[in-house]
C-alpha cells in the first residue's frame, strides 16, 4: 500500500525545513559562539559557554523577568483550565430542546461556542489594544492582574477547543449509564466526565503554558510599571542590536517550548497506543474464546 | 395461579421526537418476577420505552409506575431501575472490579462489603480473574457481563436490557442468552428485554409485547404470539408463515367456510364474519404437509404444482402454486422425505387449528 515517494519530494521536503529552521539554527549557533562582539558581525568564531554564563550571573536581571512569565502562565493557565473546560463541558452536553426558546438558546450557544475560539483569530495587536482601552476604562491598575486577566483570554481557546475535541468523541451513553447506576449529574461530572477529559486537559494546558510563555504583543499593552515578563525584557534588551547572551536566552526558550510541546504530543500519543495495544488484546481474547 | 403482583405500569405512554412519534400510545403492566421482551423491528420505538421507563427520556404524555408509585418525573439516579445498554457503556477509564463496584461506591457502601458483593458478581457472571482488566482488555462477551453484573449489584427491582446481545456472534449470543435466563431465574429480578430478534424473544421470554410504529400490535406469551397471531404483521414478523388471501363463504358457531383458490376449506373464527367478506389465513410452513398421494382426506387440504424444492438438511422447502396464482412455503421434515419433482402436482393439508385468521395490517404504518 505505501507509496514511494519521489527523490523530489525529498529535496522540497529539506528545503522546506530548512527554511524554516535555518534562523533558528543561526540563533543556537551564536549562542555557543566565542566572538566577544555583538552578532551584528556574523562571525562565528569558536565554541564557549560564556553567554549561558553571562545570562545566569544575577547581574544580566533575567531572573525577575523569568519569575514573572512563570506566575503569570502558571495563574492564566489555571484560570483558563477551569473556565476552558467547563465551558467545553457545558457546550458539548447541553441539552436538546426543542421549544422557541431553547431553540433561541441553543442558537445563542452555538455563536458563544465560535466566539469563544475567537481570540487566536483576532489579530494580538487589535486584541493587545483593546484590553488596554478596556482595562483603562474599567480604571484597572495595569500590573499582574490585567497580565493574567488578558492571558487568560488568548488561553482559554487552546483548552476549549482540545477538550471539545475529546468530549464530542466521547460516547454521551456513559454519562447515561452513570445516571442509570445512581451517580447525581455532579457526580457524573467528577467521576466519568472529567477524568475521561483529563488527557486533553493537560495537553491543552500544555499548549497553553507554552504561548502564554511566549506572548509578547499582548502583554506589551497591559504590561503595568513594576512588571517586566521576559519576551518584554528581550524587546527591550535587543533594541540596539543583539547582545549574545539572548541568543543564549532564546536557545533555551526554544528547548522549553519543544519540551513542553512534546510532552504535550507524547501524551496523546501515548493515549492512542494504549486504546490501540487494548484493541489487539481484545482481539486476541475474542479469538481465543472462539476457539 | 396465585395472584401476581405488578411491578411497573405504563399508562398511556406516548413520546413525540419533533414531529415524529416514537411512542404512540403504551400501556402495560409488568409482573414480578417475569421475562417481559419488547419485540420489533429498528425504530418501532422499543428502544424509546426502555428510556422512559429508565427515566433517560421524558414521555410526552403518560405515566410510569413502579410499586404503585408515580415515578414519571423521578430522576434516573432516584429509580430502582438499571440498564444493560445496547454498546455496554462500560467506563473505559475504570477496571472491571471498579466498573461493577461503581452503583455501590457511589452510594457510600462500605469497602469489604463492596469487595464481597463484587466478589459474588464476578462469580456469576464467570469474570473471576479479570478484575484488573480495562474495558478496552475484554471480549465482546466479557464486556457484556461486566455490563450485567454492573447493574445486577445493585439488586435493582427490575433490570432494562437494550438488545444486549446485539454485538455478539451466534455462538455467543446462544450462550449467553441461556446464561441470562438462568440469572434471571435464580435471581428472580424482572426482566424487561429489547430485542428485534424473535427467535431470542421467543425462547427467552415469559411474555412478549410485538411492537410496530410506536404501539403494541400483540402482549402474549411466546406460545400465543407464534400459534394465534392477531394481525398479518405478528404472523409474518414471528416464524415463517403463509398468508393466504381468502373469501368467506359460510359461518356457523365458531366456524367459517372459506373459499381459496376455489378449494372449500373450514377455519374456526369467533369473530362476525359475512359471507363474501375478504379474509386473511396464516398458515406457518412448517404445519403444512405434503403428499403426491391423496392422502386420507383431512378437512383442510388443497391442490397444487409443485414449483420448487430443495434439501437443506433437516428439513425441505417447498413452493406450492395454487390455481388462483397464490403460492405456498411448506417445510416438511427429511425424515418422511418423498420424492417430490418441480411440475407435479402435489396434495398440501393442514390441521384445522394451524390455519389462523388475521386482521390485514400490512398496509398500516
Amino acid at each position: 500500500m505505501k507509496k514511494k515517494n519521489s527523490p523530489w519530494a525529498n529535496v522540497y521536503l529539506a528545503l522546506i525545513l530548512i527554511l524554516l529552521y535555518l534562523p533558528i539554527l543561526v540563533v543556537v549557533l551564536f549562542s555557543f559562539n566565542s566572538n566577544p562582539g555583538r552578532t551584528a558581525n556574523f562571525q562565528f568564531e569558536g565554541f564557549s559557554l560564556q553567554w549561558y554564563e553571562a545570562l545566569f550571573n544575577p547581574a544580566s536581571g533575567y531572573g525577575g523577568p523569568l519569575m514573572t512569565s512563570v506566575t503569570i502562565a502558571v495563574w492564566s493557565v489555571l484560570l483558563s483550565a477551569i473556565l476552558g473546560t467547563l465551558g467545553a463541558i457545558g457546550l458539548v452536553r447541553r441539552p436538546v430542546k426543542k421549544s422557541i426558546l431553547g431553540r433561541a438558546g441553543n442558537a445563542a450557544l452555538s455563536l458563544g461556542e465560535q466566539v469563544a475560539v475567537l481570540p487566536i483569530m483576532i489579530p494580538e495587536l487589535i486584541l493587545g489594544i483593546a484590553l488596554m482601552a478596556l482595562f483603562t476604562l474599567m480604571k484597572l491598575p495595569f500590573g499582574m492582574i490585567t497580565l493574567v486577566l488578558s492571558h487568560v483570554v488568548f488561553c482559554v481557546p487552546y483548552i476549549f477547543i482540545t477538550v471539545r475535541g475529546r468530549l464530542s468523541s466521547l460516547d454521551p451513553g456513559l454519562e447515561e449509564a452513570a445516571r442509570d447506576l445512581g451517580a447525581t449529574p455532579l457526580k457524573v461530572l467528577t467521576t466519568i466526565t472529567l477524568p475521561l477529559a483529563m488527557p486533553a486537559v493537560v495537553s491543552g494546558c500544555l499548549l497553553a503554558f507554552a504561548m502564554s510563555m511566549d506572548d509578547f504583543v499582548i502583554s506589551f499593552f497591559v504590561n503595568g510599571p513594576q512588571t517586566n515578563t521576559l519576551p518584554l525584557k528581550i524587546y527591550s534588551s535587543v533594541k540596539v542590536g543583539v547582545p549574545p547572551h539572548v541568543n543564549a536566552l532564546c536557545t533555551l526558550m526554544l528547548a522549553a517550548v519543544f519540551m513542553i510541546v512534546g510532552l504535550s504530543q507524547l501524551w496523546q500519543a501515548r493515549t492512542q497506543k494504549r486504546l490501540k495495544r487494548d484493541e489487539k488484546q481484545a482481539a486476541r481474547a475474542r479469538a481465543m474464546s472462539a476457539n | 395461579m396465585p395472584e401476581k403482583k405488578v411491578l411497573l405500569s405504563l399508562r398511556g405512554l406516548h413520546k413525540t421526537f419533533d414531529t415524529q412519534e416514537a411512542v404512540a400510545g403504551i400501556d402495560l403492566e409488568v409482573y414480578e418476577g417475569e421475562f417481559i421482551t419488547l419485540l420489533g423491528p429498528s425504530g418501532c420505538g422499543k428502544t424509546t420505552t426502555l428510556r422512559i421507563i429508565a427515566g433517560l427520556e421524558m414521555p410526552s404524555s403518560g405515566s410510569v409506575f413502579l410499586d404503585g408509585k408515580d415515578i414519571t418525573r423521578l430522576a434516573p439516579e432516584k429509580r430502582e431501575v438499571n440498564t444493560v445498554f445496547q454498546n455496554y457503556a462500560l467506563f473505559p477509564h475504570m477496571n472491571v472490579y471498579k466498573n461493577i463496584a461503581y452503583g455501590l461506591t457511589l452510594r457510600g457502601v462500605d469497602k469489604n462489603i463492596i469487595k464481597q458483593k463484587v466478589d459474588e458478581m464476578l462469580d456469576l457472571t464467570q469474570l473471576k480473574g479479570y478484575e484488573k482488566r480495562m474495558p478496552s482488555q475484554l471480549s465482546g462477551g466479557q464486556r457484556q457481563r461486566v455490563a450485567i453484573a454492573r447493574s445486577l449489584i445493585l439488586s435493582p427491582k427490575l433490570l432494562l436490557l437494550d438488545e444486549p446481545l446485539g454485538a455478539l456472534d451466534l455462538q455467543l449470543r446462544r450462550q449467553m442468552q441461556q446464561e441470562l435466563k438462568q440469572m434471571q431465574r435464580t435471581l428472580g429480578i424482572t426482566f424487561i428485554y429489547i430485542t428485534h430478534d424473535q427467535e431470542e424473544a421467543i425462547t427467552m421470554s415469559d411474555r412478549i409485547a410485538l411492537m410496530r410504529a410506536g404501539r403494541f400490535v400483540q402482549l402474549d406469551t411466546p406460545r400465543g404470539l407464534y400459534e394465534q397471531p392477531r394481525t398479518a404483521f405478528a404472523a409474518s414478523f414471528i416464524g415463517e408463515t403463509n398468508l393466504l388471501t381468502a373469501t368467506a363463504q359460510a359461518a356457523k358457531d365458531d366456524e367459517v367456510l372459506l373459499d381459496i383458490a376455489g378449494f372449500t376449506l373450514p377455519c374456526t373464527c369467533t369473530d362476525w364474519v359475512t359471507p363474501g367478506e375478504k379474509l386473511l389465513l396464516s398458515l406457518r410452513a412448517e404445519r403444512l404437509h405434503l403428499s403426491k398421494t391423496p392422502v386420507p382426506v383431512p378437512c383442510c387440504r388443497v391442490t397444487g404444482e409443485l414449483v420448487h424444492t430443495q434439501y437443506a438438511g433437516g428439513e425441505r422447502l417447498s413452493v406450492v402454486s395454487l390455481p388462483d396464482g397464490q403460492t405456498l412455503r411448506v417445510r416438511t421434515s427429511t425424515e418422511t422425505d418423498q420424492d417430490l419433482a418441480p411440475g407435479a402436482t402435489v396434495y398440501c393439508w393442514w390441521n384445522q387449528e394451524s390455519g389462523v385468521l388475521v386482521r390485514d395490517d400490512r398496509e398500516e404504518a
